[in-house]
């Protein structure tokens, strides 16, 4: 009988525990990024910052540091409501709707930069 | 004869109550972590998606946003967002720090979160005022 199965655990905590490091490396490096290209700029205006926006390796890298950061979000999430949310069916509902919104957020970011073109 | 003892059978998941244990500061900052990424999610990605949307429209569409940062609501909650996503970098570097065995003794494990928290909230009010 598995009427007492506990919907948790499935080997996947220890990818989730580097995925969260990888991301969060990966996120530090363009937080580095964008400080020193306001240190270069010396503050921000419409023309560099439209100019920034308009060279494709940043936009890749923005989108990379993007998806890093919607996975890290994931499993951060996930680790909040597995902790607290305890009636499984709650906790399901609310990780469809992170799902959800992650994925439309991944949508909209290729749209805010690849979009306007 | 002694009897044999069994080990107890704890029930698993085991769910805290958080407001039943009194934390030590370490636990503060870890607990802050969670707060601040919970906030960055929640609040943080959809305003620094459409924001940036909106910057990238039209030269008139970036001085309506910087503008936007005039009213005293919105500074308000530029700086809950910048404590958030400082306070989360520096804890989760604290976090990779310790995950490569650097200041896990206990003494130098609650500078480190009094150092994450200390600093996190210097650079907030740095922003703070220059906002205002």
């Amino acid at each position: 009988m598995t009427q007492n199965r506990i919907v948790v655990g499935a080997h996947y905590g220890w990818r989730d525990w580097l995925v969260q490091r990888v991301t969060a490396v990966m996120m530090v490096a363009y937080t580095l990024l964008i400080l020193g290209l306001l240190l270069w700029f010396g503050g921000l205006d419409f023309a560099s910052w439209k100019a920034t926006f308009g060279n494709e390796a940043f936009r890749i890298a923005t989108f990379v540091f993007m998806v890093a950061l919607f996975w890290h979000a994931w499993v951060g999430v996930r680790n909040i409501l597995m902790d607290y949310v305890k009636p499984v069916m709650v906790r399901l509902a609310l990780q469809v709707l992170v799902i959800g919104a992650l994925v439309g957020y991944a949508g909209w970011t290729i749209q805010v930069l690849w979009g306007g073109r | 004869m002694a009897a044999v003892d069994r080990p107890v059978v704890k029930p698993r998941p085991v769910y805290l109550n958080l407001f039943a244990i009194r934390m030590p500061f370490p636990s503060v900052v870890s607990f802050l972590h969670r707060v601040s990424g919970a906030l960055l999610f929640a609040i943080g990605i959809p305003l620094f998606l459409g924001t940036v949307q909106r910057a990238l429209a039209s030269p008139e569409a970036w001085a309506q946003m910087r503008a936007t940062l005039d009213a005293p609501f919105a500074k308000i909650v530029a700086v809950v967002l910048a404590w958030a996503f400082i306070h989360h970098l520096f804890a989760g570097i604290r976090h990779l720090l310790l995950d490569a065995h650097v200041g896990v003794e206990l003494a130098a494990a609650r500078r480190s979160a009094a150092l994450a928290f200390v600093l996190a909230i210097v650079l907030t009010l740095a922003i703070a005022v220059r906002l205002w």
